[in-house]
């Protein structure tokens, strides 16, 4: 039931998750953030099951920093990609992790990069992608406006129109999201 | 330690077949559990047997080949008839206003249709500034609560300091999510009161953890949620909070 997508622009990139956390027919709350900063350079949203979500986010930005702490460097976003991808396999055939994500992460070197995960421990290195029911709708809209090299307010304006076909067309009601950028600066939140 | 658990592989290439062999013996001497991990005399274990009794890895499961769907097989196989028949049935409801946390529960328990109990404390005290409510099955909420009373007051020995409601809450949420699949049944809500002020978390049998404002769990939570929502005000007394509460 999550509504969770993510874009890259020019230096940096934009994920939006939706707030509501519900169970069946009932919503608890309309302020769960889903988005974990894994580290001050590094986004982490999950869809799926909400438990398996949170305790997987967590469990991964606890080995994160115990890496950064072993090693005094923090682990590149396509390291981290193939790590968190190792952790789905490793418990696929155990007993998975039902959530799938979005890795949005800044290097130094790298500039900015965003990773689709499967809840199969899939991976790849995407311009955008979105889970959930909400990418039916939003992979759409993603294809006709996404542009290489947008500037934030150009990428604000497309998260505008994926919002805008999720309230006219998905039939449960999210009214709020979330969204975070991750850039050369770190990561924040933003509003519309 | 692999206290009882016999998983049969047949095929050694692939370990994902195993038997559905029911080995029910421990019904007859429920203490096969008991012994290591839930001593009732501490004082006569050493500090490693109460380490491991703490320790969530060496809780046992039911020694089956399939832990998950050790319910339905139980019910199935008819060996031990009303056995999982837990109790359901609830309206637990809690709410943060100024002056601190309301908990409002019922008292009912019933077996089916059967009602077993108009008296059923729903409310448990983890300690002078925590309370857990129960609703779902009545022998895992308290027993996981009690267990997690435990867990806070070794938390208090250990640092000198009462644990916090954020900790507390995920205690107990890192349990459920250790026994997700295996069929508990239990929605809970802890309260408390912390350096942090008043707060009130959600706890699910699924391992999920939220933390709120107002919450109402149970099976009758839509219709608690709807007075609950109507008439709800952060900045209510003490009073008007009781009998939100208690309508």
């Amino acid at each position: 039931m999550d509504s969770v997508f993510a874009l890259v622009g020019d230096g940096y990139a934009i994920v939006a998750a939706d707030a509501s956390a519900a169970r069946s027919i009932l919503v608890f709350k309309h302020d769960e953030d889903k988005i974990m900063e894994l580290d001050s350079h590094k986004l982490l949203v999950g869809a799926g099951v909400p438990a398996d979500c949170a305790h997987f986010n967590e469990y991964i930005q606890r080995n994160l920093t115990l890496y950064e702490l072993n090693n005094d460097i923090k682990l590149s976003t396509h390291g981290s990609a193939n790590y968190i991808r190792g952790e789905l396999a490793t418990a696929l055939r155990k007993g998975p992790y039902q959530s799938n994500l979005l890795l949005a992460g800044y290097d130094a070197q790298d500039g900015v990069s965003l990773y689709h995960m499967d809840y199969m421990a899939s991976l790849s290195k995407v311009n955008f992608g979105a889970h959930g029911y909400a990418a039916n709708f939003i992979l759409s809209v993603f294809d006709r406006d996404w542009k290489k090299g947008m500037n934030l307010q150009e990428g604000l304006e497309v998260v505008r129109r994926c919002i805008h076909e999720l309230r006219t067309r998905f039939l449960i009601s999210q009214p709020v999201f979330i969204l975070k950028v991750v850039d050369a600066a770190g990561t924040r939140v933003v509003t519309l | 330690q692999e206290s009882g658990l016999k998983i049969r592989y047949p095929l050694s290439h692939t370990k994902t077949m195993a038997f559905a062999t029911m080995d029910l013996s421990f019904l007859s001497d429920p203490g096969v559990f008991a012994k290591g991990q839930h001593a009732e005399d501490d004082d006569a274990r050493g500090d490693l047997q109460m380490a491991r009794s703490i320790d969530i890895q060496s809780f046992p499961l039911a020694p089956v080949s399939s832990p998950y769907t050790f319910c339905e097989d139980v019910r199935k196989h008819g060996n031990a008839p009303g056995l999982m028949d837990f109790k359901h049935g609830t309206t637990t409801l809690g709410f943060v206003f100024k002056h601190g946390i309301i908990i409002a529960v019922d008292s009912r328990a019933s077996m089916g249709s059967y009602i077993g109990s108009q008296t059923v404390k729903k409310v448990i005290e983890i300690n002078s500034f925590l309370l857990g409510t129960m609703a779902g099955g009545a022998a895992d909420c308290s027993f996981w609560e009690r267990h997690l009373a435990r867990l806070c007051r070794m938390h208090e020995l250990r640092t000198k300091e009462r644990i916090s409601v954020a900790a507390a809450s995920k205690l107990l949420a890192n349990i459920f999510f250790q026994y997700k699949g295996q069929g508990l049944s239990c929605g809970t809500m802890v309260a408390g009161w912390d350096k942090k002020g008043p707060s009130l978390y959600m706890v699910d049998d699924s391992g999920e953890r939220f933390k709120g404002e107002r919450f109402s769990v149970g099976s009758g939570s839509p219709f608690a949620y709807g007075v609950l929502d109507s008439a709800y005000d952060r900045n209510m007394s003490v009073e008007d909070a009781v009998e939100l509460g208690r309508r």
